[in-house]
């Protein structure tokens, strides 16, 4: 045999550790993400440019560089600097899984914010103007309008993202976190068997995203019946 | 400039860009062919071509890239001797980045490629076929042209998405512009300062591509009327 999978079984634990590293990381950053895309993606609709204008830059700069070199700058960058080394904060810019989803969360607050102001503006007229027609606010029409209606609406896009956060956590695994992809190195490195290693890890990832596409399938029946296509 | 490492993140810089260019070419090449046999009438064209693209944007690029990379060595190695070539083999690690890349990014073109031969109009390939064009001839004559207008969104957002992958190959070795970075960071203790270069290089290399991508939209778009909403 060519292949062996005696050593992948023996490290199954570890590979299911990592498992839950992945998810982990996966809920935290998204979370984080989520919470700032909302404010954010509104700037990114303002009319004023005093409120647009950072947003368009952060989302520029962020979806413009590499995701590495923004867990880089924020886990080994920072350090550079003794005002943060001894600051309060050290100890949580010193623990790579602080700094992993940090940068993860920051990360995918950038381009969720593009997804929710793209589904923002593509909210149709009649139900904006029908909402002033009632006389409701401007808060009020975010709140009971534009929002519910703009978030559901970005679920297929978002389903998107939140797979690419998924298999953007891998990157944790540079930043010595053993998530799927760090379990992959290590048993690739202790028994040199590089090719059964990262196949089961591939294969991880892949039913991974299949639970993922299949719990999107489920948010969409739910609150996107009413734009499914009639059924015939 | 950065404590004289410039001129080596400058050389970085420059394998960074040949490196996105060629698994680009390779990428587009795999992704037509991709999509090509998912589009095919022949069943188990279309079911390999649909497996190629949804078991490859399954998997996360830096674990694609760690297979292909080490695990495609050792696999060349263990199989090799079974074909009776006893040397170690050792794969050129630019030319292996290419094809890991060109790999990965082909699954997602063919899915870009896809969506836009099925946005060309029917009568156009059956106007070929009537001509009595075969279906080769069909294919790059009347369909590749026409899909490109529809390709140019989707194939920029996979060319940003290819430039900024290229930053994982460093961790496999090869001396991109990350990994010169990550050498003057370590040499100089000054990470941050050189993180922020590369990153500011990356930036000018995707707001580049985006400038030139716009105007190549803006030509292969002449005559045709956008919707007006």
């Amino acid at each position: 045999m060519i292949f062996d999978y005696n050593v992948i079984w023996e490290n199954l634990p570890l590979y299911l550790g990592g498992v839950l590293v992945t998810l982990k990381l996966l809920l935290i950053s998204l979370a984080f993400g989520l919470a700032l895309a909302i404010p954010l993606g509104l700037m990114r609709v303002s009319k004023s440019a005093l409120l647009n204008f950072p947003a368009w830059l952060y989302t520029y700069v962020i979806r413009g560089t590499p995701m590495l070199v923004q867990l880089f700058l924020i886990y080994y960058g920072l350090a550079q600097f003794d005002a943060v080394r001894e600051s309060f904060l050290w100890p949580y810019f010193s623990s790579a899984t602080f700094c992993a989803c940090l940068a993860f969360g920051i990360n995918t607050s950038a381009y969720s914010a593009e997804i929710l102001a793209g589904s923002l503006k593509s909210t149709p007229h009649g139900e904006i103007e029908a909402a002033k027609a009632m006389g409701m606010s401007r808060a009020k029409l975010y709140r009971r309008i534009l929002l519910p209606s703009a978030l559901r609406r970005a679920l297929p896009q978002y389903s998107n993202e939140v797979i690419m956060m998924l298999h953007t956590t891998s990157l944790a695994s540079i930043v010595t976190l053993i998530d799927i992809t760090g379990a992959a190195r290590t048993v690739s490195s202790q028994h040199y068997l590089p090719f059964e290693a990262f196949i089961t890890a591939g294969l991880f990832y892949l039913c991974l995203t299949f639970v993922l596409v299949r719990l999107f399938k489920h948010a969409e029946r739910r609150w996107l019946a009413y734009l499914a296509p009639r059924k015939a | 400039m950065l404590d004289g490492y410039g001129s080596t993140i400058l050389e970085g810089a420059w394998l960074t860009l040949m490196l996105a260019l060629s698994s680009v070419t390779v990428a587009i090449f795999l992704g037509l062919l991709g999509a090509a046999f998912r589009l095919s009438p022949i069943r188990w064209l279309a079911i390999l071509g649909e497996t190629y693209a949804t078991v490859i944007r399954g998997i996360p690029d830096l674990v694609l890239i760690l297979l292909i990379f080490y695990g495609g060595q050792d696999l060349v190695n263990r199989v090799a001797p079974l074909l009776g070539y006893d040397e170690y083999i050792d794969i050129n690690p630019f030319i292996a980045g290419v094809f890991t890349m060109g790999f990965i990014f082909g699954a997602y073109l063919s899915e870009t490629f896809r969506g836009a031969f099925m946005a060309i109009p029917k009568g156009q390939s059956e106007a070929g076929a009537a001509y009595g064009m075969s279906g080769i001839k069909v294919f790059f004559r009347i369909l590749v042209p026409q899909m490109i207008r529809f390709a140019i969104p989707g194939f920029t957002n996979n060319w940003l998405v290819l430039t900024k992958a290229t930053a994982l190959i460093s961790v496999v070795g090869l001396q991109d512009m990350m990994f010169k970075a990550k050498s003057a960071a370590d040499a100089t203790r000054e990470p941050f300062t050189f993180y922020l270069a590369v990153g500011a290089l990356y930036l000018v290399l995707t707001s580049v591509s985006l400038l030139a991508l716009r105007y190549v939209d803006k030509r292969y778009s002449v005559g045709t009327k956008a919707a007006d909403l």
